[in-house]
């Protein structure tokens, strides 16, 4: 072990046995503190019960969710008590400091602890944390195999760390350096739990669509736990304006899987094409997203082309830069760079269905 | 002003040019302005040497040398290379004639386009994406990862205004439109 590998859990120990664990905001005033060594120490789970998740963090649910291999998913947040979402920016609400929020992996596993299910083993669990600054700070917690304790990873992640059941007996805990490359690159770092994701109109052709469980939009509008939503989004569930079920997938898998680069909040990546959906009332629904999409050449050139390369050709994948780009798993070329050894080939297809189908896009936004 | 609060001073004085010099802190570091910035990005990319790998090189009179009307603006999209260099035994590198790509067992890299063009350099980056591409190593700041020989662990440790500095000098510098090749993967084992 690197020695400040060492030192670095030497000193977090020491902060967890000297009480390092964080003080529930309800504490009158948020400290900035180090990263608790242990997962338990952060709040996910009900002090002396076993793992038992605390009724104070709210489970929810994507409906577009990341693809991350594969792996199962668990997703918790807490908002401190007395405190609100700011909707007013509906494409980018405001979580008051003291937000937390959890996202458990697992993968399937034969020689599992009973504990968490027949075959299926947790692997690590992400934190991340609103800070009194308004900075937001990142951390994975990696489980030991028999499935009782998570423990803080070091900052640089862990490159290659053997879990079977994972791609290639080989799992990667992403480096802090990673959590902000793909959370700082939206509006706002939170992903995954916005109007668009929590809505109670759920798409059924989402790729790999978990049942609608825990907070949603709705609950959240009745729990006072969100303010200042435009009324549209209060009075609708907001949904892709797609114009057939297979583009409104489509266009959410995209959302879900590459907005918090592809965006126009001006911290996303330096190119010209938008995959974020706004919910916003003003917002041209998909068409924007569409347009950007759509008859604009593509940066990327791979070896041996030389004319303009499109994003999208419509009616042929084979020639579109964005099937190529996401069925690729050559670390230089992949789309997400991030996050992903394994091609995902349920939204292979259908990505590869809606350029295909003659009618998507619609004439007017045909070159 | 009396003697002793001017020997004071002069003391004073002397110790701050001493320890400016002795810690080797550039005199425009301090200076916050648009000007100063500039120098002081001009002086690091020169220091830097970020023109021994993003400036074609040809050949001059005295032997290669940097190619500056093509400054900064990284492998040339004339020169297609198409394979990764074979490599002899005890070596681990090849480097290209204008030492703007490099073949070794990461594939080959070729360096990016650092200069203000829109298309197809940093026209469109922010000073933020600069610095979240040196402090990640991922290009664009959220990219793939960054490949030798681009000293990344060392360059993340410049400090912030550093970066600032050094990102407001690239912007100020004439844009070359030079559409940089993506990377190539490594060659396969042979027989494998």
């Amino acid at each position: 072990m690197s020695k400040p590998l060492w030192h670095s859990i030497v000193a977090a120990a020491l902060m967890s046995m000297l009480g390092g664990a964080l003080p529930r905001v309800a504490d009158s005033e948020i400290v900035e503190q180090p990263l608790p060594f242990r997962l338990r120490d952060t709040g996910l789970y009900t002090e002396g019960r076993d793992l038992q998740i605390d009724a104070r963090n709210l489970a929810f649910s994507p409906q577009y969710p990341l693809w991350s291999d594969g792996a199962g998913k668990r997703r918790w947040i807490y908002l401190p008590p007395g405190t609100a979402i700011d909707g007013s920016r509906p494409d980018a609400w405001e979580f008051p400091a003291g937000t937390r929020l959890w996202k458990e992996f697992s993968v399937r596993d034969e020689r599992a602890s009973a504990a968490f299910g027949p075959k299926v083993r947790s692997v690590e669990t992400r934190f991340i944390e609103r800070l009194a600054d308004g900075s937001w700070r990142y951390a994975a917690y990696v489980w030991n195999e028999e499935g009782t304790d998570a423990t803080l990873a070091h900052a640089d992640g862990i490159a290659a760390l053997p879990v079977a059941g994972a791609p290639n007996g080989r799992y990667v805990i992403p480096s802090q350096s990673d959590c902000r490359a793909c959370h700082e690159g939206a509006a706002v770092p939170v992903l995954g739990f916005s109007a668009l994701q929590l809505s109670t109109d759920r798409d059924p052709l989402s790729p790999h669509a978990e049942a609608r469980s825990g907070i949603d939009l709705r609950g959240l509008i009745a729990r006072g736990l969100i303010v200042n939503l435009p009324p549209s989004l209060t009075d609708t569930p907001p949904r892709i304006a797609a114009r057939s079920p297979v583009e409104r997938a489509s266009l959410g898998y995209l959302h879900g899987n590459c907005a918090h680069c592809h965006n126009d909040s001006g911290a996303g990546a330096p190119v010209d094409l938008i995959l974020a959906q706004s919910v916003a009332p003003e917002a041209a629904g998909a068409e924007r997203v569409l347009r950007s999409m759509i008859g604009t050449g593509s940066r990327f050139r791979a070896h041996g082309t030389s004319s303009d390369t499109s994003l999208i050709a419509p009616g042929r994948p084979d020639a579109s830069v964005l099937i190529a780009r996401v069925s690729s798993r050559n670390p230089r070329t992949q789309m997400p760079p991030l996050g992903t050894r394994l091609q995902d080939n349920e939204a292979l297809a259908l990505l590869e269905r809606w350029i295909a189908d003659p009618s998507h896009p619609p004439e007017e936004l045909k070159p | 002003m009396n003697r002793s609060n001017l020997m004071q001073d002069a003391r004073a004085a002397t110790l701050l040019v001493l320890a400016t010099t002795t810690l080797g802190i550039h005199p425009a570091h301090a200076d916050d302005s648009e000007a100063g910035k500039l120098a002081r990005g001009k002086y690091l990319v020169t220091i830097a040497a970020c023109n021994d790998c993003h400036t074609p090189w040809r050949e001059g009179p005295a032997g290669p040398e940097p190619d500056m009307s093509r400054m900064l603006s990284g492998h040339p999209q004339s020169l297609p290379i198409l394979a990764p260099a074979p490599i002899s035994i005890g070596w681990l590198s090849a480097t290209a004639p204008t030492n703007t790509a490099f073949s070794g067992p990461w594939g080959v890299s070729f360096t990016a386009n650092l200069t203000p063009d829109r298309e197809t350099g940093l026209g469109k980056w922010t000073q933020a994406t600069f610095a979240q591409t040196i402090r990640t190593g991922r290009h664009m700041g959220r990219g793939r990862k960054i490949l030798p020989p681009m000293p990344i662990p060392m360059y993340k440790n410049f400090t912030d205004a550093d970066l600032a500095a050094i990102f407001t000098y690239l912007q100020s510098i004439p844009p070359v439109s030079n559409r940089v090749p993506e990377p190539l993967p490594p060659a396969e084992p042979a027989g494998g």
